[in-house]
């Protein structure tokens, strides 16, 4: 009986496995037969670097969106990173063990907060900042960099930080005893040996970053047009889907799916880096 | 190996004074006073959890990362107490170096992990550091083994090799002391045959104190012996202090022979 127990409940678990990753395998595949028609049609090249996108016209040019998505997450990693990573270091290193307990709950709570309500956020608050004080329409790629920045904080601190205490302990101990302060020991030692975890942490708010669409359709002003500073409103690749799929029809749908593969290209690439670096050691 | 023919030098180069040290509530070294030789090697011998290591990590001020751990009493390194409020942690590691029980090679180059102290320390030419490791990794006959991979990874050496490369590493600071823990329990027979030589070698030089659990190294090469024992309260005490050959020859009392003839611990 017992072991019945055990076979059918590894069955069933087995099943459950087994649905989800076929549903995945179905939505690729559909992402993929919607698509790559299109990209066909109009032409690789022509796709990915066509500076015009205007369906109404059957122009299908996706690299205004492409700069967007660019510049848009580059912002974010230049903001947020830095941040992340003296967070992460200052609760592995020197928070003491109350402050650090009344932390790390937080930045799971950023985590947990809604991406549209960081839009609505920086609608309210950021935009007219920026409006305000850096001029230009406030709406921009600093918007968007601002909003991300904050959002990929919980991925780069939570991995960053579990990447410096998975270190042995005998690394800081040796480095102390030749005589290092604590921060050489920190910059000389800890951060190098904790290198591939911080990359992966950072790939992977990257990959987060490019692949979020509420927060910045609020803040980005969306205008399909190569921007010439960050004060410029951009469009980026998510963007472009969420605000045309309401009502796109035909060889437009397509182009949006089409788009969609494109960025589900670039951040399968992120992660299997990211996995690569970190399974590397 | 001839105990005797090595009579250690008289002066005292540490010297603890009514040490106590606790870990939050638990006492764990019990009024230790103990002078140690320069220029000798002195072995801290004992059953596991007798407190040799807290002992040991007292010198370079190891139990400072603990957090809770408190040490009353004094500490002497060349007659200046190290536990003094003004007493500079990072200078004292400069001078009292220590070698763990695994090797413990940063993940970056052989070459790296050599010059890693001395480029904090304020050496900044080239050419200074490329001296300081080829002579460090000389000292601990390493050179002509590594001489062609300096700059692949420290942790691609064999084990005995990597902790060589930790000695030559704590040498390259130029320390006056070396604290050694345990530091050939993870080797073979050969390793720490190489090891033992060279500590005999460095006892010319340096102050050498190691922690050991296997009575025939404390016999071959240490000039000094400290039997620790914990006492009812589970705290740690110096038992029996005095030249390793008296000690192995004639021990105080019946615990000390016990002990060293292996039959408890
Ligand atoms: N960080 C710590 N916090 C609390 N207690 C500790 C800590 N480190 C060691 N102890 C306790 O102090 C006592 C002495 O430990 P220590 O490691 O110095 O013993 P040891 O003689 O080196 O043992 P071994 O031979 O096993 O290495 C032990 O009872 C141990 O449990
Ligand atoms: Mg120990």
């Amino acid at each position: 009986m017992k072991k019945f127990k055990e076979k059918l409940s590894g069955r069933v678990f087995f099943a459950l496995a087994l649905s989800s990753i076929s549903a995945l395998a179905l939505i690729t595949v559909f992402i993929i037969v919607q698509g790559v028609p299109i990209i066909a049609e109009v032409g690789f090249v022509n796709f990915i670097f066509g500076m015009s996108w205007a369906p109404s016209h059957g122009e299908y040019g996706i690299f205004p969106m492409i700069i967007g998505s660019v510049t848009v997450t580059l912002g974010a990693a230049i903001l947020g990173v830095p941040v992340g990573l003296c967070c992460a270091i200052f609760l592995s290193e020197f928070a003491p063990a109350r402050l650090r307990n009344l932390f790390r709950p937080a930045i799971q709570l950023l985590a947990g907060i809604p991406s549209v309500v960081y839009g609505f956020w920086g609608l309210l608050f950021i935009v007219p900042f920026i409006r305000n004080v850096l001029g230009g329409p406030g709406l921009s790629i600093l918007a968007g960099a601002v909003i991300l920045a904050i959002m990929i904080l919980p991925t780069v601190i939570s991995i960053s930080e579990v990447s410096i205490l998975a270190l042995p302990r005998q690394y800081k101990e040796g480095a102390l005893a030749l005589g290092l302060t604590h921060w050489q020991t920190i910059r000389s030692v800890i951060l190098p040996s904790a290198k591939s975890g911080i990359v992966a942490a950072v790939i992977l708010g990257v990959g987060r970053a490019i692949g979020e669409t509420m927060a910045v359709i609020m803040v980005l002003g969306n205008a399909v047009a190569v921007p010439t500073s960050i004060l410029d409103p951009v469009r980026t690749l998510t963007t472009n889907i969420g605000i045309e799929m309401g009502y796109a029809s035909g060889p437009h749908r397509q182009a949006l799916f089409a788009t969609g593969i494109v960025l589900f290209v670039i951040i399968m690439a992120l992660n299997s880096t990211a996995q690569y670096i970190t399974r590397k050691k | 190996m001839d105990d005797t023919a090595r009579e250690p030098r008289r002066d005292v180069k540490l010297k603890t004074q009514s040490v106590n040290l606790h870990y939050g509530d638990f006492h764990a070294l019990g009024d230790i006073t103990f002078d140690i030789p320069s220029c000798a090697i002195t072995a801290i011998i004992g059953p596991s959890g007798c407190g040799k290591s807290t002992l040991l990590r007292i010198f370079n001020r190891m139990n400072d990362l603990i957090p809770g751990c408190r040490v009353e009493g004094g500490v002497f390194l060349n007659g200046s107490d190290i536990y003094d409020k003004d007493a500079d942690v990072v200078a004292l590691r400069q001078k009292v170096g220590m070698v763990f029980q695994k090797p413990n090679i940063f993940p970056m180059s052989v070459y790296d992990n050599l010059i890693i102290g001395p480029r904090h320390h304020g050496v900044k030419s080239k050419q200074a550091l490329a001296e300081i490791a080829e002579r460090s990794l000389t000292l601990v006959a390493l050179w002509d083994e590594v001489k062609d991979s300096l700059h692949k990874p420290g942790l691609g050496l064999a084990v005995g090799q990597q902790q060589r490369l930790c000695i030559a590493r704590a040498l390259a600071v130029e320390p006056e002391v070396i604290l050694f823990d345990e530091s050939c329990s993870a080797l073979d027979p050969e390793s720490t045959m190489k090891i033992e030589e060279l500590m005999l070698d460095l006892a010319q030089k340096y102050t050498i104190i190691i922690v050991t659990h296997n009575m025939e190294q404390a016999a071959r090469i240490s000039d000094m012996a400290a039997f620790m024992m914990i006492d009812g309260q589970k705290v740690g005490r110096l038992h029996e202090y005095s030249p390793t050959s008296d000690m192995f020859i004639s021990p105080k009392d019946k615990l000390t022979e016990d002990y060293i003839t292996g039959r408890f611990g």
